[in-house]
C-alpha cells in the first residue's frame, strides 16, 4: 500500500482531479469535505500528508491546522494548506500557525504533485 | 460681552451702545417691541431681510451680527487647516474670513467635501476587505477555475485515460463551467453595486440627524400620536440608517406620551428651561425631560438648545448641533464635556457651566446624564449612553466657567491637562502633550 495523503476539501470537482493526479503518482489518497470533523478523520487514519483547504464547511483550515499541531500524533504531519490566490494575509497565517507549505489556488496538477512529493521526502 | 454672544444678545448690546429704544428701534424694522424683546433674549431666530433690516437701524454690517453661521465656518475653517498641520496660518482664520467671506465658505464647503468623501473611500474599503458576499463570489469563481484548470490538464496530458474517466471529467468541466458562468454573473452585478451603495453611505446617525433637523429636530407627527414605524418607513432613509431613526423615533413617541408637549412646553417656559425643577415639577424621568427639551418645536419662542449622546465608548450617535458649540462625528471632541464626565458617574446628574476659547468665548449651560439603557440582566455589562443638553447663554452664575474645547486639534487652552494632541500651529501650543 502506498504512503496516504488526506485531502479536506469541499469542492467535489477539485477533489476529484487532485485525487486522480495523486493516485497516478503512487498515493493512496484519502478524501473528506467537512471542517468540524475533519480532526477525527486525520487521528482515524493517520495520514502522511495532509492537503487542507482554508475555506470548509462547519469549521476553518487555520482552526483543524491549530488542532494538528497541537496534537501528538498530528503535530509533524506535513501539512500543505490550499489558500486562494492574493489572500496574502491567509498565507502567512498558515505558515505562522504551522503549515508546512501552502499552494495558492488555481494550482496546475504538476505543482500539486511536486509539493506532496517534497513533503513526504522532507 | 465677549464677540461669541449670539445674534440678539449682540443687537441688544449693539442698540444699547447707540442708546436707542427698544420700541423705536422695533417701528423702524416693523415689528412689535415684545417681538424685538424675544429676538434680543435670543428666544427667536432671525436672519434674512429682519435681521439685514436691524443691523442697517443700528448701523453695524449684517455679518458682525449674524455671528452664528460665522462661527460654524470658522470651526470648519480651522478644522480643514488641522488635516495640512503647521503649514496654514490658522492665527489669521477669522482675518481670512472676514476679508473673503466666500473664500472662507468654499473652504468649509470643500473641508466637508473631503470629508464625505473620505467616508465613501472606507465604506467602499471595508467593503471590499470584509464583505462576506464578494468573498464568497471570488471564493465561487477561484473554486471552479482551479477545479477546471486541474481537469483540463488532465485531459490534455500524455497519460492514458479510460473513456468512463475521460466521460466524468468532460461532465466536471460542463458543471464547473457553468458554475463559472453563474458566479460571474453574480459577481459582476456585485461590483456594479457601488453607486447604490454609496447612494446611501455615511454615517447612519448623519443621515438620521440629517432628517431630524430639517424640522429642527420636533417631529410634530410624534406629538399627535403617529406610528414612529410609519414616520420612519416615510422619511426615505435606507438600511441602518432608517433602522437608527425608528429607534430615535420610538423612544421619541414614549417621551411625548408620558410629557405631552402643551402642558411641557408652558411648564418649560415657566421654570426657565431648567431640567431638574422641570422633572421635579412634572413627576418625570430626568432624561426624558432633557430629550423633550431637545425636541421642543423651533419658531415658538424657546431658546437654541443643543443635545448630544454618546455610546459607553465616547462615540458620539445623536447630535442637535446649536451655534458656537460644534460637536465633530469623527476625531473626538473634548474630553472635558460633561458628555463624558457623565459616563464614569452613571445616574449622577452633572450641571455645568462652561465656556468655549477666546476669542468667541461663548459660555453654554450644559446638563449631562448618564444611564443604562435597554434591559438590565444579570452578568451582562449594561449598555450604557451618556447624554447632554447644551444651552447658549446661560446667565452669570457667579463662579467661573470650566473651559472647554471643540477638539484638541483647534483648541488653543495652552495648560489643559486633558489635551490627548498637540494643537494644530497658531491656534495653541505646539507640544502640550
Amino acid at each position: 500500500m502506498g504512503k496516504r495523503v488526506l485531502l479536506i476539501e469541499d469542492e467535489p470537482n477539485i477533489i476529484e482531479a487532485i485525487s486522480f493526479i495523486l493516485s497516478r503518482d503512487g498515493w493512496t489518497v484519502h478524501t473528506h469535505e467537512d471542517g468540524t470533523s475533519a480532526m477525527a478523520k486525520v487521528l482515524a487514519l493517520p495520514p502522511d500528508v495532509i492537503i487542507l483547504d482554508v475555506m470548509l464547511p462547519g469549521r476553518s483550515g487555520f482552526d483543524i491546522l491549530r488542532d494538528l499541531r497541537d496534537n501528538e500524533v498530528t503535530k509533524a504531519t506535513p501539512v500543505m494548506m490550499l489558500t486562494a490566490r492574493g489572500q496574502d494575509k491567509d498565507r502567512e497565517l498558515a505558515m505562522r500557525l504551522g503549515a508546512s507549505l501552502f499552494m495558492t489556488k488555481p494550482f496546475s496538477n504538476e505543482e500539486v504533485r511536486n509539493h506532496v512529493r517534497n513533503l513526504m521526502e522532507a | 460681552m465677549s464677540s461669541g454672544s449670539l445674534v440678539g444678545s449682540r443687537i441688544r448690546e449693539k442698540r444699547l451702545d447707540r442708546g436707542l429704544r427698544q420700541a423705536a428701534v422695533a417701528e423702524t424694522v416693523g415689528i412689535s417691541p415684545s417681538y424685538l424683546n424675544l429676538i434680543e433674549h435670543n428666544r427667536r431666530r432671525i436672519g434674512g431681510k429682519l435681521l439685514a433690516d436691524l443691523a442697517r437701524v443700528l448701523e453695524v454690517d449684517t455679518a458682525l451680527l449674524a455671528d452664528g453661521a460665522e462661527r460654524e465656518m470658522l470651526d470648519e475653517m480651522r478644522s480643514a487647516a488641522a488635516s495640512m498641520g503647521d503649514r496654514v496660518e490658522v492665527e489669521r482664520t477669522e482675518e481670512l474670513a472676514a476679508r473673503y467671506p466666500g473664500w472662507g465658505a468654499l473652504i468649509a464647503l470643500q473641508a466637508r467635501r473631503i470629508a464625505a468623501l473620505e467616508e465613501k473611500s472606507r465604506i467602499l474599503t471595508d467593503r471590499i476587505s470584509y464583505d462576506p458576499q464578494l468573498a464568497g463570489s471570488l471564493h465561487e469563481v477561484i473554486s471552479a477555475v482551479s477545479a477546471i484548470r486541474s481537469t483540463a490538464s488532465i485531459l490534455v496530458g500524455p497519460e492514458d485515460i479510460d473513456s468512463d474517466w475521460q466521460r466524468r471529467f468532460h461532465e466536471n468541466i460542463h458543471s464547473d463551467s457553468l458554475r463559472l458562468a453563474n458566479s460571474s454573473e453574480a459577481l459582476i452585478t456585485y461590483l456594479e453595486a457601488p453607486e447604490a451603495v454609496l447612494e446611501h453611505s455615511g454615517s447612519p446617525f448623519e443621515a438620521v440627524e440629517a432628517y431630524l433637523a430639517k424640522s429642527g429636530f420636533h417631529v410634530a407627527a410624534l406629538e399627535n400620536g403617529a406610528d414612529p414605524a410609519i414616520i420612519a418607513k416615510e422619511a426615505g432613509l435606507q438600511g441602518p440608517a432608517e433602522k437608527v431613526l425608528l429607534r430615535v423615533l420610538e423612544v421619541y413617541a414614549d417621551d411625548a406620551a408620558a410629557l405631552p408637549l402643551a402642558a411641557f412646553e408652558k411648564t418649560a417656559r415657566t421654570l426657565n428651561y431648567d431640567p431638574a425643577a422641570l422633572a421635579q415639577s412634572l413627576d418625570a424621568r430626568l432624561p426624558q425631560v432633557m430629550r423633550r427639551l431637545a425636541q421642543l418645536p423651533p419658531q415658538r419662542g424657546h431658546p437654541p438648545m443643543g443635545f448630544v449622546v454618546c455610546d459607553a465608548s465616547g462615540a458620539l450617535i445623536l447630535i442637535k448641533s446649536v451655534p458656537g458649540f460644534s460637536m465633530p462625528r469623527t476625531g473626538g471632541a473634548c474630553p472635558l464635556w460633561p458628555l463624558y464626565g457623565a459616563l464614569s458617574r452613571p445616574h449622577q446628574p452633572i450641571r455645568v457651566d462652561v465656556q468655549m476659547p477666546a476669542p468667541n468665548a461663548t459660555r453654554f449651560l450644559c446638563f449631562a446624564l448618564a444611564e443604562p439603557v435597554g434591559p438590565v440582566v444579570f452578568d451582562v455589562p449594561s449598555a450604557l449612553q451618556s447624554m447632554m443638553l447644551v444651552l447658549p447663554d446661560p446667565p452669570e452664575s457667579g463662579s467661573e466657567p470650566q473651559g472647554v474645547g471643540l477638539s484638541c486639534r483647534i483648541c488653543p487652552r495652552p495648560a489643559c491637562r486633558s489635551r490627548r494632541e498637540p494643537a494644530i500651529g497658531g491656534v495653541g501650543p505646539k507640544s502640550e502633550l
